[in-house]
């Protein structure tokens, strides 16, 4: 630990008991940081500031939300109508949720794009997808809550997945429920769950954060850190470019909060639940659809339940499946290449899952599902079996520090 | 000779990204208009980040709602006392909700009616969904509270819908108390025609056409979804101005803060 000066007496005093002042003053001020980050590496803050927001807007709605089939669309309405500012605190939270997915997404692409996810970072990669997975459950059960047309019936599709398992498959949907259907038992576990799990996701990203710290970030070129001209003190360098980031995130977000809050939603969800009536359309909201349409690519229940889950699991091994210890794509001209074909892929996957399921979107659902495995699966092993890669920089500072040229940047670096 | 910022070089990752994110709400916005049924886009006081409802029609849509819907459509998250952000004074509110009256036990804990306050919601025309549909041949007229918000594009909808009876085709078979309606999904709709030429008399002498009876009342009930948006998008434009200056003074900031490392 930093021998850290701090003038205040009480900091002083208490820092000498508790060092917790020592412990800020090295992870947030001194902490060292790659000098050579990119814009892409705004969004790690962002997403902890997307997931604080949520928890505080979270906890204010939940004073004023009635966790009851009777209730609940009412409660949500009282709380547009007659909460003061109570329609502010909805529409962050709600379109809140989807900015937060933005930025975790571009924040997983970065990883995939500059190979973050390599020795020794895949404890911290594999935290990162433990993260996505628990924002996706709570972000569903959230979903449910005001208890909308979509969300009775997007609560019934997805909780009826389980029923594929065989032989336990219906045992475990009513266990789930609390009942023989999505009724008030479901309703009020998803409550406590949607409550309870941001605090579990705030655990893991403290651990994200402990691995993260341990070898520091990655760099668009990939490289390890070689010494302190490698690197900036987090403070005041990165601090004030996450701010500037945060800015301009704040502003597109108060856009959409002010001016378009329910652009990203679906209009039956403003129709109370109706066990009776079922919709033309069930749709996930938007940050689930690629899943979705993998989901329903596969013909047989189980099997599109498998891949659905599949596709988030094989995230947790990529850091094996990955065999190049090229880490950044500036130097692997292929991979390059099929990053933006599984950048493509996913959007289509996106878009395919917001089309009703049948004819073209079919087939291409199972082309971009195929392709989705086939990138990781196999491509990620075997492509450095052919990919010759180019020479990678000698240290971070070199192509930084020479200014234009890009020759000096590029100087052969011997292999390993 | 000053380099380029290192972040420039991914102008093009930018760009990418930038279409990418596009793409996304594009295909949102292709499933919000998954039908195939096209109506004419109104151009409405209140629609853009400026809009305003307009207090005249909304107050003249009020009437319409009060003659002609309330026969059948409850809108039970408004009160009475709401009436006020569309330009009524007390006095005015206190005899619009004492025209209704509403259940209420007196000391003897019998049920007894009593005429509704301002405070109460907006009295429904039937005590509940079943005999809604006993009195509609089967169908349920639904609740306007959040008819705007709850259809896609629904200021437009509602009005082509209130405006788009029209003689069904000769090979259409319309059955008994159904309506040949050309916005409708499916073409046949359980609600009679309800505007017609001087259907309700406006007090502002406003002539009372179907066209004007519907943009009116849509006025009305877009307010009633969302009776919290003039307010919002006041505040949206301040928050974002102020925003915008904290996100030019942090750049500022940043390129002052980095200079010495980019200039080295």
């Amino acid at each position: 630990m930093s021998k850290a000066k701090f003038k205040n007496p009480v900091v002083k005093w208490i820092d000498h008991r508790l060092p917790i002042f020592s412990f800020m003053d090295h992870e947030l001020n001194h902490y060292p940081t790659p000098k050579n980050l990119n814009y892409f590496w705004n969004f790690g803050s962002l997403a902890g500031i997307a997931l604080v927001t949520m928890i505080i807007t979270g906890i204010v709605l939940s004073m004023n939300y009635t966790a009851h089939v009777d209730y609940a669309f009412d409660s949500v309405e009282r709380i547009m109508r007659d909460v003061n500012h109570g329609w502010l605190i909805r529409y962050i939270h709600m379109n809140g949720a989807s900015f937060f997915f933005i930025v975790v997404y571009i924040h997983i692409f970065r990883g995939l794009y500059y190979g973050s996810y390599k020795a020794p970072r895949e404890l911290l990669w594999i935290l990162g997808v433990l993260i996505l997975l628990l924002m996706m459950a709570t972000a569903f059960m959230g979903y449910v809550l005001p208890w909308g047309q979509m969300s009775f019936w997007g609560a019934t599709v997805i909780t009826n997945l389980f029923s594929a398992i065989p032989l336990v498959g219906e045992s475990i949907v009513t266990w789930l429920w609390g009942g023989f259907s999505v009724d008030n038992s479901t309703l009020n576990r998803f409550f406590s769950l949607h409550f309870v799990l941001p605090f579990v996701i705030v655990g893991v990203v403290i651990l994200h954060l402990v691995a993260l710290h341990r070898f520091g970030s990655n760099n668009p070129i990939g490289i390890d850190v070689k010494g302190t001209q490698d690197t900036l003190p987090f403070n005041p360098y990165y601090t004030i470019k996450d701010l500037f980031g945060l800015g301009v995130f704040l502003t597109i977000f108060a856009a959409a909060v002010f001016f378009f809050p329910n652009f990203m939603g679906h209009p039956d969800n403003y129709i109370e639940a109706n066990p009776m009536v079922t919709p033309a359309h069930i749709v996930p909201e938007w940050y689930f659809l690629p899943f979705y349409a993998i989901l329903r690519a596969i013909p047989d229940k189980l099997g599109g339940v498998l891949f659905m889950f599949g596709s988030i699991a094989v995230l947790f091994v990529i850091p094996w499946l990955d065999r190049s210890s090229v880490r950044s794509s500036q130097f692997r001209p292929i991979f390059k290449i099929f990053f933006w074909i599984l950048l493509a892929d996913c959007v289509l996957l996106g878009y395919l899952g917001a089309m009703p399921a049948e004819g073209i979107y079919v087939i291409l659902s199972r082309i971009a599902t195929a392709y989705y495995f086939f990138h990781f699966l196999i491509l990620f092993p075997l492509l450095p079996y052919i990919e010759k890669t180019k020479p990678l920089p000698i240290s971070i500072s070199e192509p930084v520090l020479s200014g234009s040229s890009p020759a000096s940047a590029f100087a052969f670096r011997e292999k390993k | 000779m000053k380099a380029k910022p290192y972040w420039f070089k991914n102008k093009r990752f930018i760009i990418q990204s930038c279409t990418i994110l596009s793409l996304f709400f594009s295909s949102q916005i292709c499933f919000a208009a998954g039908e195939k049924i096209t109506y004419p886009k109104l151009d409405w006081s209140f629609s853009g980040i400026t809009g305003t409802f307009d207090r005249a029609s909304q107050q003249r849509g009020l009437q319409v709602y009060k003659e002609v819907c309330a026969g059948c459509h409850g809108m039970r998250l408004l009160a009475y006392r709401n009436l006020k952000a569309i330009g009524y004074n007390d006095n005015e509110i206190k005899a619009f909700a004492s025209e209704n009256s509403v259940n209420t036990l007196n000391d003897d804990g019998e049920v007894v009616e009593r005429e509704a306050r301002p405070s109460d919601k907006f009295v429904s025309p039937y005590p509940n969904e079943q005999a809604a549909r006993v009195a509609n041949g089967g169908a349920y007229p639904p609740d306007l509270s959040l008819i705007v918000k709850a259809r896609s594009d629904g200021a437009n909808y509602l009005h082509a819908l209130l405006t788009g009876y029209v003689d069904a085709p000769t090979d259409q078979k319309v059955p008994d108390g159904m309506y040949y309606n050309k916005y409708y999904s499916g073409k046949l709709i359980g609600m009679p025609q309800p505007l017609y030429e001087d259907g309700v008399e406006y007090a502002d002498g406003t002539k009372a056409t179907p066209d004007q009876m519907a943009r009116d009342v849509t006025a009305f009930l877009a307010w009633a979804a969302e009776p919290e948006m003039e307010d919002r998008k006041k505040l949206g434009i301040s928050v974002i101005l102020f925003l915008l200056v904290l996100t030019i003074l942090s750049y500022l900031a940043m390129k002052q803060i980095w200079a010495p490392i980019k200039n080295r």
